[in-house]
């Protein structure tokens, strides 16, 4: 039956254009009908198939993950196998049979109270491996309601990746040279789907609402549009054409742009800048470095605490530090330390349930409280360090008491390798995030005890105009351009400079053509971006004399409105287009 | 019936990863294996069996094996703990 092209409107999250085939993401709905058990044998036969099944599925991931090299993940999946062919799940089943249960049933329940028996262990890394126990079981119940599996690991073949929403943990479970583009019916701008797009360069549409996606079965043929914002589903031959070649014209700019890669950041009068490249692991050092960063402004650290059941050790985490190091040669890298939270935790730190994760326990302050998971941390990147460029910095400080806390436990961790006779980098510089309006209104002291800032405009914006960033209902609000963030950045380099120190940006405003004129004007030392936005980031410095940024700058911060301050940009921008197109 | 005792000096104790190894060593013998942390007693070949012993760094944990290949079991896996798992985690 031919199907009508339909189009959705959504946020345009991450550009680009790119066609193919639906995969529908959607934890399974395990609804266990009710009938009266079969004979005790039969339920076991079936118990048993079961079983054999999941090894099978096991297995196959396993070899999936082994072969991108991700060994973390492919030790939790030999775990789930030594755990679906455990006695104590069986001798569990089989007196739940016996109780006259169906196979679901008794699957179900076992699994729960191996489950509940894990999570009750004092020791928060055995209670961890609750998740394991519960995907197990969820696993063997899937299989026994012969439902096929539409997770993350169902993914075989290259496709835009069609979800209500994605966490962090989701993202991570699917094989990344399999994902073409992300589409979700909720989210914003600055929902991690979102920044992960960006971050990959792949196009995303996100807060298409969920009735567009109730019309979107699996495997149908997508156009997903990520610079329009736009979702077409069986598109008709004419609209595949038209995107075709929007995406051919859209290759041809980037063409042009292309010859900035080599190029350093140099405004037309030669106020020189760096760009450098947001990253989150040496796979994407390697396209910072094709892309021209000239530095690494962020590199995250969570994607390691995120992948694995338990922390990283020391030796795990200096070994993925190092990589980026020398994946990026002689350039300086940026590493934060951890910056996680109740909205995406790993299952080894025990959270409470938060109200507010994002005012809650989180980055800094779960790391000044669980002093050992920090310094391990610290230890391992001042020992990444010996013989490279890198620089520390803590997220999410708000106070200089917090600053001082960790610069002593820094002092700790550097005692600890002299004692323990270990070569580590001794000069490195450490520096904040600036993100919370507590730390811009106290730059002036908080630049004297460190050695420069990096302002993390996502969480700045989130924290002054009090907007929570994956809250749809409040997306329009959540505005970068806002004056007052504007003003929070001017304050802060100001402060630094008048130390005589830098300032750098991280967050998605640096890469936002709309605001890198102003940024510039205020005087911005450090522009990082993901990778994909850098030629342009360096094409569009190269069109300003630094003179014209300041009174650009100077222009912006006098108007009351974020509203008025895109139109201002709007206009500046489209003029430094069609010059250079002269 | 053999027994060794030995202590667990690995950060993460009889944990995730080294606990997998420990069963998988445990699985390919034929001897039956138990693994004795205090008053709790836990099946080697169960790796659920084993992290509910809650075998933390530091802790004395006695290895007993029954039958045919009891010596060699025993040999294999006391290597693996003394050997802190090959720094697995």
């Amino acid at each position: 039956m031919r199907v009508s092209e339909r189009i959705y409107k959504g946020i345009a999250a991450s550009e680009g254009i790119v066609l193919g085939p639906a995969f529908l993401f959607q934890p399974v709905d395990l609804k266990i009908p009710i009938r009266a058990a079969a004979p005790i044998e039969q339920e076991l036969k079936r118990f048993e198939e079961a079983c054999k099944s999941a090894g099978q599925e096991l297995d196959a991931l396993k070899s999936d993950v082994t072969r991108r090299a991700d060994e973390g993940t492919a030790a939790i999946f030999e775990a789930h196998q030594l755990m679906v062919a455990d006695p104590m799940l069986a001798d569990s089943v089989r007196s739940h049979l016996e109780a006259g249960d169906t196979i679901e049933t008794a699957v179900q329940a076992a699994s729960q109270e191996l489950t509940t028996m894990l999570a009750s262990m004092d020791n928060a890394l055995f209670a961890a491996r609750e998740a394991d126990m519960r995907d197990v079981g969820r696993r063997l119940l899937r299989i026994l309601l012969g439902i096929p599996d539409t997770s993350a690991d169902g993914l075989k073949q290259p496709a835009i990746i069609v979800a209500q929403d994605l966490t962090p943990s989701d993202t991570t479970k699917f094989r990344p040279d399999l994902v073409l583009g992300f589409c979700t019916a909720t989210g914003g701008l600055t929902s991690h789907v979102a920044i992960l797009a960006r971050t990959l360069g792949l196009p995303a549409v996100v807060g298409l609402g969920e009735e567009a996606l109730s019309h979107i079965p699996d495997s149908s043929s997508l156009i997903l549009d990520g610079t329009r914002g736009e979702l077409v589903a069986d598109p008709k031959a004419s609209t595949v054409k038209r995107y075709e070649a929007m995406k051919q014209k859209a290759a041809a700019r980037m063409e042009s742009i292309r010859a900035f890669i080599n190029k350093e950041a140099v405004t037309a009068d030669g106020h020189r800048v760096e760009i450098g490249a947001n990253i989150g692991d040496a796979n994407s050092a390697g396209e910072a470095v094709r892309y021209g960063a000239e530095g690494v402004g962020l590199l995250r650290t969570e994607f390691l605490y995120l992948q694995n059941t338990t922390p990283p050790s020391e030796e795990q985490q200096m070994d993925a530090y190092r990589r980026v190091l020398e994946a990026m040669g002689d350039r300086p890298v940026i590493i934060r330390t951890l910056d996680i939270g109740g909205d995406k935790p790993p299952a080894y730190l025990k959270f409470d349930k938060e109200l507010n994760p994002f005012l809650g326990w989180r980055a800094i302050r779960i790391c000044l409280d669980d002093r050992e998971l920090f310094k391990t941390q610290l230890r391992a990147i001042l020992r990444a360090a010996a013989g490279h460029r890198a620089l520390l910095m803590y997220p999410m400080i708000s106070s200089v008491e917090e600053l001082r806390a960790a610069n002593a436990l820094l002092a700790d961790a550097r005692k600890e390798l002299e004692s323990a006779g270990f070569p580590f980098g001794s000069n490195l510089p450490v520096g904040i995030m600036v993100e919370t309006p507590a730390a811009a209104m106290l730059a002036d002291p908080l630049i004297r005890e460190c050695d420069f800032f990096s302002l993390g405009t996502n969480d700045l914006t989130q924290y002054t105009l009090a907007v929570d960033r994956t809250n749809e209902r409040v997306a329009p609000l959540f505005q970068p351009l806002h004056p007052a963030v504007l003003m929070l950045i001017k304050r802060t380099i100001e402060a630094a400079h008048q130390q005589g120190k830098w300032v750098g940006m991280c967050g998605e405003l640096a890469g936002m053509q709309k605001a890198i004129p102003i940024l510039l004007g205020l005087g911005l030392d450090e522009f990082s971006m993901a990778p994909r936005s850098i030629p342009e980031a360096k094409w569009l410095v190269s069109r300003f004399k630094i003179a014209r940024a300041r009174e650009i700058a100077e222009q912006a911060l006098n108007l009351p409105t974020a509203g008025e301050i895109e139109e201002l940009m709007t206009g500046i921008l489209n003029e430094a287009r069609s010059e250079s197109k002269k | 019936m053999q027994e060794i005792s030995i202590i667990v000096h690995n950060k993460v104790g009889l944990h995730a990863r080294p606990a997998a190894l420990f069963v998988q060593i445990a699985m390919a013998h034929q001897s039956g294996i138990t693994v004795i942390k205090g008053e709790k007693t836990g099946n080697a070949k169960s790796i659920l069996s084993i992290l509910a012993l809650g075998v933390n760094q530091d802790d004395k944990i006695t290895i007993r094996a029954d039958g045919p290949d009891e010596a060699g079991a025993l040999e294999k896996l006391a290597k693996l703990v003394a050997e802190d798992f090959g720094e697995c985690g």
